[in-house]
């Protein structure tokens, strides 16, 4: 979970002007509301001075970045080389499948988000997903939908929790 | 007394560690005198993961496979019962013996200075690493050594930098220490963002502080004051081990003011990516420290005269910096003995793809692709005959296997068309189609252009719109000579590595592979029976079970029988999305 020092309010609270805190301060605020609001945006602005514009630049330059909210579980299809040839491009059309989704968008009710990334670091073990920290690898069509189907079965297990604390990292 | 080592980096994790680390854990929890559980990273076998290690009076057994139940095998035959079950070993090391265990192939022809402590010491530990050596190199350049004579040191061991060009380190440390400037920066390139290279994911999660103890080094070489480890998001792992390893360290007195009681003081800080592949070229990862969208800058002046905040900047790669500490504890000449004249030393592959042994393996340079792919990986998958490699990632080109006698190092890959990159080494099989490779790769650059450079920005997509046009067989051969022509331009017209290299996965395989993409133009045929466009879908009536699902799947309904009973496809219908394919567990729909 976040520390108290890790958060937006209080990043932003400390900021001193020093040089190159505008990635850090858009890293937390998407950490704290699960994407960047316009309202958060707002209030980087006011307290670096840096234009408005300027920050949505930035943003929009870097795909970590997100303007929407996300779903509970960000579900990360790696289409690397490596998964590539092994793959992932099933993996990818079998989870749009399952969920009704296509890439960037999100369930609606709001538990899974989808997105591609270029690599996970994960090669050996391709084809490879993230959902949230947790790292799946050697996948198939079949048991990327059994995950995922696990994923959901925990989550209505747990009831409708806010979609803010939701993390699942198995290493935190 | 016992160790049990559980391998815990990325690759362990996601093949059930923590399961393994959880059950063992109950297992010695109450008994003190069957050994004491611990964590390592990753030993460089990810295609056995999860791994578990039992370590008594330097006799190292290391288990493959491990499941919670065996698990519970280990402990109760091996820990207590004294017995080694030689069916999950996979390497066994032992003093006085060669080493042994199933995998043992893969580790024998390699060397280890880089993953020296990968899979051997405790990561989150600092006294593991300073019993295994550590810091012994920070103390040497600090009380026996002057900085030139650290750089000299750093010369004559003709260690050329591992994240892609290959510039020689000692030389590149010389250009910083030059300049005058009371704040000089040392950055760590730990941005990785070649896909298929997991190398520096690997040695950050595995052994932190060898990259911290490297870096510290070149800040005393080159008058650096503040450090900076730009490492990708994508690693939440590899980021939590390095605050880990940097807390320790200020603790220790390793960083921080007047390190170790000398008038030394230098301190390391943490950024992260964003997701942006150019930012792992320096220029535009200066950019994206400082705040800004990460575009590369002109060059010169270079980042040794003003680089981060224009400041006279060092910036290495993690491998670079991780061989360090052991050139200067062994000294240049122990290195130089490894590897080739020109290409001293070793590098950290990371072999992917259709290899039967997906991996990492530090080697000597000079060792040939053959060895790598067939000594060391074990040859392709299901039995499959070896197509090529793919070196250098995005920036790189595919080498056939006709040419795998080609020996790996600086002076032997560029002239086949590829780049030595980071080392990221992904194994074509003969399943895989060149001309989608290329597109493959195009579509990368083209996404990851950051849009600076015209040629880069448009060219590449014009690039990309040919290749789709042939894959979907519906290329002319005008398309061949536009990619040509294109490449060239695109080269001569940008500015940074990016676009500069961006055209090599399609100039390598025009160049080795031509006839495929003359056969999907002039044939319509895909050799390598890929491309959906130029096959048709089939369901195998040896593996077809009735279960239903394709038809269910289809968007077409082109797919009928009845249940428990053979399915057919109508090829009349048939769109070709493949949606069959990925909804079937049995494997049984096929192209041709
Ligand atoms: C598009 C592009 C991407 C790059 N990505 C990386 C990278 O992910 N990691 C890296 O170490 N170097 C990367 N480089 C090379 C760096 O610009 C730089 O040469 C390198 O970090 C220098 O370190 P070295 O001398 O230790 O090799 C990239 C270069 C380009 C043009
Ligand atoms: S290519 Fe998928 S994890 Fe590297």
């Amino acid at each position: 979970m976040a520390h108290e020092t890790d958060s937006f309010v209080y990043r932003l609270w400390r900021y001193d002007g020093a040089p190159g805190e505008l990635i850090p301060l858009l890293q937390s605020a998407q950490e704290h509301f699960g994407y960047i609001p316009r309202r958060a945006i707002r209030y980087i602005s006011e307290a670096t001075h840096i234009p408005e514009s300027a920050i949505y630049g930035v943003i929009t330059f870097y795909s970590q970045f997100r303007l929407q909210p996300m779903g509970k579980h960000v579900v990360r299809i790696c289409a690397g080389t490596a998964c590539h040839v092994s793959g992932s491009k099933l993996l990818i059309e079998s989870v749009q499948d399952e969920l009704g989704i296509e890439v960037g968008e999100t369930t609606a009710d709001g538990l899974f988000t989808l997105f591609t990334v270029a690599c996970l670091g994960c090669c050996s073990l391709a084809p490879v997903m993230m959902v949230g920290e947790e790292t799946h690898g050697r996948l198939t069509p079949a048991s990327v939908r059994r995950i995922l189907r696990g994923y959901r079965r925990k989550s209505e297990a747990a009831g409708a929790r806010p979609a803010a604390e939701a993390t699942t990292g198995a290493d935190r | 007394m016992k160790r049990l080592l559980v391998g815990m980096g990325t690759c362990g994790l996601s093949a059930g560690a923590r399961g393994v680390h959880d059950r063992l854990g109950e297992l010695l929890a109450g008994h003190p005198d069957r050994g004491e559980l611990a964590i390592t990273g990753c030993i460089g076998m990810c295609y056995c993961e999860p791994l578990v290690e039992v370590r008594e009076n330097g006799r190292r057994v290391v288990y493959g496979e491990v499941t919670p139940a065996r698990a519970e095998e280990i402990v109760s035959r091996h820990v207590v019962g004294g017995e080694i079950l030689d069916d999950y070993v996979v390497y066994r090391l032992e003093e006085g013996r060669p080493a042994s265990g199933r995998e043992a192939d893969f580790m024998a022809p390699q060397e280890r200075i880089v993953l020296r402590n990968c899979g051997v010491i405790d990561p989150e530990s600092i006294a593991e690493y300073e019993a295994a050596g550590g810091y012994e190199a920070l103390r040497k350049a600090l009380f026996e050594m002057t900085p030139a004579a650290i750089i000299e040191e750093m010369k004559a061991s003709l260690l050329r930098g591992r994240g892609g060009a290959g510039f020689p380190t000692g030389l590149k440390w010389s250009f910083a220490a030059g300049q005058a400037s009371d704040t000089k920066y040392v950055v760590c390139n730990a941005d990785e963002g070649d896909p298929g290279a997991f190398m520096d994911r690997s040695v950050l999660e595995g052994d932190p502080h060898a990259v911290l103890e490297g870096m510290i080094v070149c800040a005393r070489a080159i008058g650096g004051t503040h450090g900076y480890v730009y490492c990708r998001a994508e690693y939440p792992l590899a980021l939590k081990r390095l605050e880990i390893a940097l807390a320790a360290a200020r603790e220790r007195g390793y960083l921080g003011k007047n390190i170790l009681g000398s008038d030394f003081s230098f301190d390391v800080k943490i950024k992260q990516g964003a997701g942006a592949f150019v930012c792992g070229e320096e220029t535009a990862l200066f950019a994206s420290i400082e705040g800004e969208r990460g575009m590369p800058r002109i060059r010169p002046p270079f980042p040794a005269e003003k680089g981060l905040w224009r400041k006279p900047t060092n910036n290495n790669n993690v491998e670079t910096y991780a061989n360090v500490p052991w050139i200067l504890t062994r000294g240049a000449a122990a290195y130089r003995r490894f590897g080739t004249e020109k290409s001293p030393g070793t590098k950290v592959f990371a072999l992917a793809g259709k290899v039967r042994r997906g991996g990492l393996a530090e080697v000597p340079m000079g060792m040939t692709i053959h060895d790598l792919v067939h000594l060391i990986g074990g040859g392709i998958k299901e039995g499959r005959a070896f197509k090529a490699v793919q070196m250098g990632g995005p920036s790189g080109g595919c080498i056939p296997s006709g040419i795998s006698d080609t020996p790996v190092d600086f002076e032997h890959i560029p002239p086949t068309g590829a780049i030595m990159g980071s080392g990221g080494m992904v194994v074509l099989d003969d399943t895989s189609c060149m001309v989608e490779i290329a597109r493959f790769f195009l579509e990368f650059t083209q996404n990851e252009s950051c849009g600076k450079c015209t040629f880069c920005r448009i060219g590449t997509l014009r690039m990309l719109e040919a290749l789709e046009r042939i894959t979907r067989g519906e290329g002319a051969p005008a398309d061949i000579v536009k990619l040509e022509k294109l490449a060239v331009q695109i080269k001569e017209a940008s500015l940074c590595g990016l676009g500069q290299t961006a055209p090599n996965p399609v100039q390598t395989t025009l160049r080795y592979y031509r006839q495929e993409y003359e056969a999907h133009i002039a044939r319509r045929e895909c050799p390598a029976r890929y491309c959906e466009a130029l096959v048709d879908f089939f369901i195998d009536a040896e593996k077809c079970t009735g279960c239903t699902l394709c038809a269910k799947n289809c968007p077409v309904q082109a797919i009928t029988g009845e249940p428990k009973k053979l399915h057919v496809i109508d090829q009349s219908i048939c769109v070709k999305c493949s949606r069959c394919i990925a909804s079937c567990s049995f494997g049984a729909v096929y192209k041709n």
